[in-house]
């Protein structure tokens, strides 16, 4: 092969798909025909998850107002932006206030810390409509109501990671709000000092259950929102909870596909 | 190609063809052969339960140590009991601010005695601020106010500040117990621990 073959785009084109290392990365031909087409799908493994076909009324924006993609998108805005934070963010009482500070007035791209906040504003909406939209359209039923299921678990890690990221600036806000917020957690039934049926929970007159040994003590590192709490929201935040949501999610976009894809028109 | 080749024999036959061909033509082979067999799946099937108790046992005590894990043998908070000086320090009508930092406490005085109230709002549990002007406690999370005395007036707090146990230490100190309250809604403000007459 010269090189005024390789000048030439359908030649060259034509050369890197004759060589290995495409043939080893892509084993199907060009989406050319339907298996082609199908097959692109199928062998790719971020593809797979998704149906191979889709209905045309499940592209209708009128339909699905494209809210679970979005989430979607805006989850892995949240992932990115979030990722480039932690290279600033240190997650203790004496820098994490004056980190959130520098992330805005210090660093290049300031609005770094924003798009991620509003980010998490967005994604909780963008959900909900979602949410909404399958609803009214009746898209949980069977055989769908298993991915129902998946989905409400994702909204509930969505409140999660927003709830476990308001801590982080470590300002009178956040503070007070996790100080409420987690109080909940002391009227867990048995698990939560202030729950019912916490008090059966004794042996010989000491109670089992008390501030020091409750879910929101395990929950908070401590008896009050302090430097516990402030590393335990961290880590819940950046790895446990993305990570659980990541599994949930794959299992999600892989179940609309067994499902028979996103669900047509009533 | 190669791949078809295992599947032949199987499609002309079973892999085990030739012995059903005798267990066909005289059963009594088969029957010998049985008791060891059905002595082996009991076997395996005892092992089986026992592997999964030792199995479900693992994953409990695993459990456990993980649940144990996030809970911390040493605490850097605060004691939950303290000793504020000595009784003469605090004046009739006046709240002592000096223990809410540290220790989450207010000691009031009044005409019958020391009283420790607890900083918690009853609401949600944010930290009122004592208003010495308006001489009440005021939270600034939700606007609930409290008298003096703890007792709730105004705002979303659903029931009084609560009090803590207060008693003379052997130096002659004011002890703070914060390991036990005293909850007017339950008339628990009756108790002689929750007052200090000193």
């Amino acid at each position: 092969m010269d090189l005024k073959e390789l000048l030439d785009p359908k030649k060259l084109l034509s050369y890197v798909r004759g060589t290995q290392v495409y043939k080893s990365a892509f084993r199907h031909g060009m989406p050319e025909n339907v298996r082609n087409r199908a097959l692109v799908v199928l062998s790719n493994v971020f593809l797979h998850l998704h149906p191979s076909r889709v209905r045309t009324s499940g592209i209708r924006l009128k339909y699905t107002w494209c809210m679970g993609g979005l989430s979607f998108f805006i989850f892995l805005v949240e992932v990115i932006t979030g990722l480039l934070l932690m290279f600033y963010y240190r997650p203790t009482v004496e820098y994490a206030y004056v980190d959130i500070i520098d992330l805005g007035e210090q660093v290049p791209l300031g609005i770094m810390r924003e798009l991620h906040r509003w980010g998490a504003h967005a994604m909780v909406i963008t959900v909900w409509l979602h949410m909404l939209r399958v609803f009214m359209t009746g898209s949980y039923k069977p055989p769908r109501e298993f991915n129902w299921v998946i989905g409400v678990l994702l909204l509930v890690l969505t409140l999660l990671l927003s709830f476990t990221g308001y801590l982080l600036p470590w300002d009178q806000l956040a503070i007070w709000a996790i100080t409420v917020g987690s109080n909940m957690a002391r009227a867990t039934p048995f698990l939560g000092h202030e729950g019912p049926g916490a008090s059966l929970l004794a042996l010989g007159g000491v109670n089992l259950v008390h501030s020091g040994s409750d879910v929101r003590f395990a929950l908070l590192g401590g008896r009050f929102v302090g430097a516990g709490a402030l590393l335990r929201f961290y880590v819940l935040h950046c790895v446990a909870i993305p990570f659980v949501a990541t599994i949930l999610m794959s299992i999600h976009f892989w179940r609309i596909r067994k499902d028979g894809g996103i669900s047509g028109p009533m | 190609m190669t791949e078809k080749d295992p599947r032949e024999p199987a499609a002309g036959g079973s892999p085990a063809g030739p012995e059903k061909s005798t267990a066909g033509t005289s059963p009594a082979p088969g029957q010998a052969a049985k008791p060891a067999a059905s002595a082996s799946r009991r076997g395996f099937l005892s092992w089986l339960v026992l592997a999964w108790i030792a199995f479900t046992a693992a994953m409990t005590a695993g459990l456990t140590a993980l649940t144990r894990f996030l809970f911390p043998n040493v605490l850097f908070e605060p004691p939950s009991t303290f000793k504020a000086g000595p009784p003469s320090e605090y004046g009739i009508g006046i709240v002592d601010e000096r223990w809410k930092e540290r220790f989450g406490v207010w000691i009031v005085r009044d005409e019958e005695g020391l009283y420790a109230l607890s900083t918690t709002c009853t609401h949600l549990g944010c930290t009122p601020n004592w208003l010495s002007a308006d001489e009440k406690f005021k939270c600034p999370c939700h606007g609930s106010g409290f008298y003096k005395t703890g007792i709730n007036f105004e705002g979303p707090a659903p029931r009084p500040l609560e009090r803590y146990r207060i008693l003379l230490a052997e130096d002659g100190q004011v002890l703070v117990d914060k390991s036990r309250k005293f909850q007017w809604e339950k008339g628990q403000w009756e108790d002689p621990e929750s007052l200090l007459k000193a």
